[in-house]
């Protein structure tokens, strides 16, 4: 069963069309990448598969919700780790982490349970009752995405999860993402493409609002007749090599 | 249950900060101990009651929550840019949700605020009668005004924009043209005509007759008052349902 189908999905801001007409279908369990330079369409797409943006055509529909007709049924299966670390400065690890998981519906007790399970598995413990205004950026990242898997979405919005950290956070904040393979749908957007050789089972290179290439990795390579994804994205996304 | 998870949630987020603290709290202490001080140096034959306690307690009541708006606003605002707002967006919250949940707190706030505000005039000679009770109920309604413009100006602004209208700008307005730091008589004309026009010297007026246990004679004043709470959160509301059904937030 495919987790997302989007059809014919497109948004205008007046005259500048940021979306152009994305027909796409990603599976259950797919880590999928959306590859793309700036104002290629990445976050827009994001955006209004989180309901944080109303199409302006087409529809997509999430584990058979639209996006159009269904926001609330979509909105209480997914989650999402926005490009800036969102976080809740004043509040404690465990507040944050309790308190979203509060807003998707459970009791305070499953709450304070599911927290504890999220600390252990982002390697937060001993941080529990420090706020997160004192985390490094590193830490506000890995609170943030404990913050959207909290709520166990079965569909996962990653928009340029490792923006800005060093080498060290990032490959920690793989090692997170890669344990949800299988289990959650993923939609990543980065600009790091070693992040997509590591990660994604497949990837979709954004140019100008549209799809322009859909493949695995390898895929893209032989289909660009080059032997990294650099130079093949480069073609892919209308420059030169 | 998600209103009230997320009013706690904005409680400790202002109450974490020792800046409110002294604003929300220690400000109208501090102008109430200075400006009673300056009353007792004005000599009796000069018969001005401009700073005698019955007039500044309400006043300073009135005044303290002024900083609502820049509490609410701020909050607001910095939700906004640090996408902690964006994160709640695509959560099943609804518009009434965070409407109800940034406005109780302050709400939870004025309540403490006007108590020790007025606590605090009874050691500066206010008669503490069972008066008391609706003016610190008639204190927390008027502070509605403030909460809504908080809202509007953080749906709208960045935070450092909500600082200067806020903490800046409403303040002295506000405080001005309420008439508790100057007689609206004493300069009269566009001045009185204006304070008259706006909703601070009504709220103030509103507390201050009821705190005198004229309760039918402070109504028209808290009708004005009221109107435009009414509109100014209409005004937030229309503001804040924009950026969550995709302005840019």
């Amino acid at each position: 069963m495919n987790a997302i189908t989007m059809t014919n999905l497109t948004k205008k801001y007046g005259d500048f069309l940021a979306v152009d007409d994305l027909n796409l279908t990603i599976g259950q369990g797919e880590l999928f990448a959306l590859l793309g330079v700036n104002g290629a369409g990445k976050t827009t797409t994001i955006k209004m598969l989180s309901c944080l943006i109303k199409p302006t055509g087409g529809d997509a529909v999430l584990l058979g919700n639209s996006i159009n007709t269904q926001p609330q049924a979509v909105k209480k299966l997914i989650n999402i780790s926005p490009q800036e670390t969102a976080v809740a400065a004043n509040l404690s690890v465990s507040e944050n982490l309790e308190l979203t998981a509060g807003l998707y519906g459970q009791n305070k007790k499953s709450a304070r349970q599911r927290a504890e399970e999220v600390i252990n598995q982002f390697g937060l413990e001993g941080m529990q009752k420090k706020k997160a205004k004192h985390f490094s950026s590193g830490m506000q990242r890995r609170l943030s995405l404990a913050m959207a898997l909290i709520t166990d979405p079965q569909i996962l919005f990653l928009d340029e999860p490792t923006l800005g950290l060093d080498v060290l956070a990032r490959r920690e904040l793989w090692a997170s993402i890669r344990a949800l393979k299988g289990k959650v749908t993923i939609i990543l957007t980065t600009h790091y493409l070693e992040e997509i050789e590591a990660l994604s089972d497949r990837v979709g290179v954004m140019s100008k609002g549209k799809l322009t290439a859909i493949g695995t990795v390898a895929e893209l390579r032989e289909q660009t007749g080059t032997s990294k994804l650099e130079d093949a994205f480069v073609i892919l996304a209308g420059g030169r090599v | 249950m998600r209103i009230l998870l997320f009013a706690k949630r904005n409680t400790k987020e202002v109450l974490r900060d020792p800046i409110n603290f002294f604003f929300g709290l220690g400000f109208p202490l501090v102008l109430l101990v200075l400006l009673s001080i300056i009353n007792a140096s004005i000599p009796p034959e000069a018969n001005n009651p401009m700073f005698t306690i019955e007039n500044l307690a309400p006043g300073l009541a009135m005044f303290g929550t002024v900083f609502m708006a820049l509490f609410a606003g701020m909050l607001l605002s910095k939700d906004r840019t640090t996408s902690f707002l964006m994160r709640l967006f695509t959560s099943p919250m609804t518009p009434k949700d965070f409407i109800i949940g940034y406005t109780l707190p302050m709400l939870a706030l004025v309540l403490p605020q006007a108590t020790i505000t007025f606590l605090a005039a009874g050691i500066w000679g206010l008669e503490i009668t069972a008066n008391l009770l609706p003016a610190i109920i008639v204190t927390t309604i008027t502070s509605l005004l403030f909460i809504g413009l908080g809202l509007l100006a953080g749906s709208l602004m960045n935070d450092k924009a909500v600082g200067g209208l806020c903490g800046a700008v409403l303040t002295n307005v506000a405080g001005w043209l309420s008439g508790v730091f100057i007689p609206l008589d004493l300069i009269g004309g566009v001045f009185k005509k204006l304070a008259n026009i706006l909703p601070f010297y009504h709220s103030v007026q509103g507390i201050k007759t009821v705190l005198g246990g004229n309760i039918s004679d402070s109504l028209p004043h808290l009708l004005i008052v009221m109107a435009y709470t009414v509109a100014v959160f209409l005004l937030a509301v229309i503001a804040f349902r924009r950026k969550m059904s995709g302005g840019k937030a």
